[in-house]
């Protein structure tokens, strides 16, 4: 029987929490809009084994360049060599060439497969489906990866998100360039993303247009215009959400209702017999 | 006892289920966007009956399901013996407000209660254990699987929610081993 749901109901790291929990073997299928390119995570008794992101799962010698392990002339050279192309063949060539050992490749496969879940956790919308019992093809290589840290680290991910939306409630604003002349802008390094937003800051364009420009989601975008925010280059804003009255004060509870074992016990012996 | 649980959870056929009289409904017709679930809402209270004997009957009152009437449940929940949460398995987007009621009956009232799992002939249903971790629950909290239409299961969570208050109550006599 296959979980379904979606990512604003259950969020990623109660899925995982329910995985590890329930030891689960299978695997999770993440569409992030309706027919948009999916991420499938595979776990094996509670644990994450592999990862395919965009439909596609990584060979060995593309992992181990993208965690920083091989160049790609020398990933190039390596696959020039296999005969199969499996991922077992592939490590082999590499620990037979010297290139890497074995925990060099265990320890850029655990790397990989965490940094790819760790970008899911930004996604906030979309639809799951768990597939019991679903395994990865053989070709490909799997490490058992606990879960226990990855649950942690999502939520830290989770609350940064959280206060993040706090401090930027609204993405339909525009932003402006802030008018304090005690900001010194030579002492400021601005990363290429940063650059990249402020080239678009005019009264016309909205935080969230930006966003859509320069196809980030809310989580990337929020997290650099706080950054621009603080360093004191920009100004966002007010914005015209009110916070929420806060909800009735619950009331004490009242003292249990004063039943008697033997009308219980009458009760049980009826409800038994329709 | 309080049957209650978020909207079209299936309060309505649990009691129905049980109760030998028909149930007295207070459904009117939706009229907001919860209209493509279903046509008809309960808007103050269900309520069934099972008689005992001469001098003693169980009553079950179902609590409606939007929120919008939720000033019922507080009414509802005075002088209860123990309450049922009814959640929709095959609809997660039910579970957080699943959790919220069940948060809300528990202010009200410090009887016992469980959580029955509906709707598990749906294929599309989450099993009651998964169901229990999703809604972050204590492992001590009942989560019982349920199919509101069969009387059997209605049965099973109402005497499950039985010997839960039996246990309460002060020693007097053993309690008879649970029979399903």
């Amino acid at each position: 029987m296959a979980l379904k749901g979606n990512l604003k109901d259950v969020g990623l790291n109660q899925l995982l929490n329910l995985i590890y929990l329930a030891h689960k073997t299978g695997a999770l299928t993440i569409h992030r809009d309706a027919g948009s390119v999916a991420a499938r995570l595979y776990f094996k008794e509670g644990k994450l084994i592999q990862t395919a992101l965009d439909g596609q799962t990584a060979r060995l010698t593309d992992i181990m360049v993208q965690v920083g392990k091989l160049t790609a002339d020398q990933a190039k050279a390596i696959r020039a060599r296999s005969k199969v192309d499996t991922d077992k063949e592939l490590g082999l060539l590499m620990i037979q060439n010297n290139v890497l050992n074995q925990a060099d490749i265990i320890q850029g496969v655990k790397n990989y497969l965490l940094e790819s879940v760790y970008t899911l956790f930004t996604w906030h919308t979309g639809t799951f489906r768990f597939d019991p019992n679903v395994l990865p093809a053989e070709e490909r290589i799997t490490v058992a990866v606990s879960l226990d840290h990855l649950i942690i680290e999502g939520s830290r991910r989770v609350q940064e998100w959280e206060h993040l939306r706090d401090e930027l409630p609204d993405l339909d604003v525009p932003l402006k360039f802030a008018e304090r002349p005690d900001v010194n802008i030579r002492n400021i390094n601005l990363s290429v993303e940063q650059w990249k937003v402020i080239s678009f800051i005019n009264s016309r364009n909205t935080i969230r247009q930006i966003a859509s420009f320069l196809k980030m989601d809310e989580f990337q975008i929020r997290r650099i215009v706080y950054g621009l925010q603080t360093a004191g280059l920009v100004d966002v804003l007010p914005s015209t959400l009110t916070p929420g009255a806060s909800g009735p004060v619950p009331l004490p509870p009242p003292a249990p209702p004063p039943v008697g074992r033997g009308v219980l016990l009458r009760v049980i012996d009826r409800l038994r017999k329709i | 006892m309080v049957v209650t649980g978020p909207f079209n959870s299936g309060k309505t056929a649990f009691i129905g289920s049980v109760s030998e009289i028909p149930v007295v409904r207070t459904e009117r017709r939706v009229t907001d966007n919860t209209r493509a679930v279903k046509d008809q809402t309960t808007v103050a209270m269900d309520f069934g009956r099972i008689t005992i004997d001469k001098d003693l009957s169980l009553y079950l009152f179902g609590t409606p399901g939007q929120k919008r009437f939720d000033f019922m449940w507080e009414i509802l929940s005075e002088g209860m013996l123990g309450f049922v949460v009814l959640i929709d398995s095959a609809r997660p987007e039910t579970f957080r407000e699943a959790r919220r009621i069940l948060d809300t009956f528990r202010t009200y009232s410090n009887t016992p209660f469980v959580i029955a799992a509906n709707k598990q002939d749906d294929e599309d249903a989450w099993p009651p254990e998964d169901l229990r971790i999703a809604l972050g629950l204590d492992q001590g909290m009942r989560v019982l699987p349920c199919i509101a239409t069969r009387k059997e299961s209605v049965k099973a969570i109402l005497l499950e929610l039985l010997y839960g208050i039996l246990e309460n109550v002060a020693e007097e006599q053993p309690v008879p081993a649970r029979k399903r």
